[in-house]
């Protein structure tokens, strides 16, 4: 089947298996390996990205039920060659180790960020609650 | 890596639409909302239907809202909405503390109050804080809309009365006053599904006795989700520490929990018990004043 959808901005299309993951047409089909892939069964969220403005944890989503919709992939927090605030505090305040579950909480936490600019930590902990980081635990 | 079975993907436009898909493709076919039960089955290949039809188009099913005397849940409300929602915690706070508790945040923004019901997982929360309430479902096919009390839409793990060529429309919880509704679930981590629950929904007289009471339990096999030997004790019982007490020991006396990686059997059943005390007391907390005349006409929940 085709699916059409917006990503980062920009219209693609493909033709696909309605089997194929969300978080695989993102990575393979498409090539934005800034997604990852963990755990596959919607624990780890290191596959976090926005599906129609709302984090989604893409290995729990087929490409198909993406058709039509608009999808933004980590890859879209630099713009114009400027990080964004997110990703500058994670660097400059040391919020990786390894990065690998870095992109899925950088969605999380410009989301969170998005709804509530001024967090509570209780409101940081219990909104990255559904991702895990083995670095830093 | 995970792959699922080979199926074809269809997508439903409207309600009479995905009626009309799973009629054609017949019982092979199943409906598709948040998918974070679902889809993971076919990952695995427990689940291997032929044809899935994707639902999230329906809008016209996502909404909370008071309607006829009843506080009423449309089947695709996500989690994070149910959660959200001014208007299903001011009447039932019993649903705001289940969410909380239920999958996580980012989870949350896809699951939906249907595809959980009728997913039917033994372990569901909101099966039980729907029986504690003692809610009904609307359910609809070729035949027409029939209403199920969500205490009858259950009839085994996995499995519910809903057709394979039916759709769950909504959730239906009548709104009466001097009521009071709470939630308590130990977890093993958060986005786990529970050790053991249990949700109450209590509603109090002029005089401070219970003239209702719903317990729902999950996880630990409690026919139909409900602690009914516990919620009989309570009738026409006044609210204290005891009654608690002795509702909590029937409640944990005969639900029938099973050993597993969640824990002993032994465990599941004192939490049964300890839980239910524990949600008892804060729905009786939340019931607020007990009115001077005993009419219970007039009075907001």
């Amino acid at each position: 089947m085709q699916v059409t959808m917006t990503v980062n901005g920009e219209e693609v299309s493909r033709e696909i298996e309605p089997r194929l993951l969300l978080v695989h047409f993102v990575r393979d089909t498409l090539g934005l390996t800034g997604t990852h892939w963990g755990c596959d069964t919607s624990n780890c969220g290191t596959c976090v990205l926005w599906m129609d403005g709302t984090p989604a944890k893409s290995c729990t989503v087929l490409a198909a039920m993406a058709h039509g919709r608009d999808v933004r992939t980590v890859e879209d927090l630099e713009r114009g060659g400027v990080l964004d605030p997110v990703q500058q505090g994670f660097m400059e305040e040391h919020g990786l180790q390894c990065g690998f579950c870095t992109p899925g909480m950088m969605m999380t936490a410009r989301w969170l960020l998005d709804n509530n600019p001024d967090p509570s930590e209780t409101d940081i902990r219990e909104c990255i609650s559904g991702q895990l980081c083995r670095c830093t635990g | 890596m995970q792959v699922p079975a080979s199926f074809d993907y269809e997508r439903a436009t409207s309600v009479d639409q995905a009626i009309a898909l799973l009629e054609r493709h017949g019982p092979e076919a199943r409906l598709v909302a948040g998918g974070h039960s679902l889809l993971p089955m076919m990952k695995l290949r427990l689940a291997k239907p032929e044809v899935l039809i994707d639902i999230n188009d329906l809008q016209d099913l996502s909404y909370v809202r008071v309607e006829g005397g009843e506080l009423r849940i449309g089947a695709m409300t996500r989690h994070a909405d149910l959660l959200a929602s001014a208007v299903a915690g001011e009447h039932y706070p019993i649903f705001h503390d289940a969410e909380r508790v239920i999958a996580d945040p980012i989870v949350r923004n896809r699951g939906t109050i249907g595809g959980s019901l009728c997913q039917a997982d033994p372990s569901e929360d909101l099966s039980a804080a729907f029986a504690a309430v003692k809610a009904s479902v609307l359910i609809r096919g070729t035949g027409g809309e029939r209403v199920v009390p969500v205490a009858e839409l259950h009839t085994g793990p996995y499995e519910t009365v809903v057709a394979p060529a039916e759709i769950l429309i909504e959730v239906r919880i009548p709104i009466r006053p001097g009521g009071g509704s709470a939630y308590e679930k130990v977890e093993r981590r958060v986005g786990d599904w529970a050790v053991a629950a249990a949700g109450a929904a209590v509603w109090l007289g002029g005089d401070g006795t219970i003239t209702d009471v719903g317990i729902g339990l999950t996880a630990v096999g409690a026919r139909h989700f409900l602690a009914t030997e516990a919620e009989d004790s309570l009738r026409g019982r006044a609210a204290t520490e005891e009654s608690f007490s002795a509702a909590a020991a029937l409640a944990a006396e005969h639900c029938n929990p099973t050993s597993d990686q969640r824990g002993p059997a032994d465990y599941k059943r004192h939490l049964a018990g300890e839980l239910t005390h524990r949600a008892l007391r804060r729905a009786v907390a939340r019931a607020g004043p007990a009115q001077a005349s005993g009419d219970n006409a007039g009075q907001e929940a």
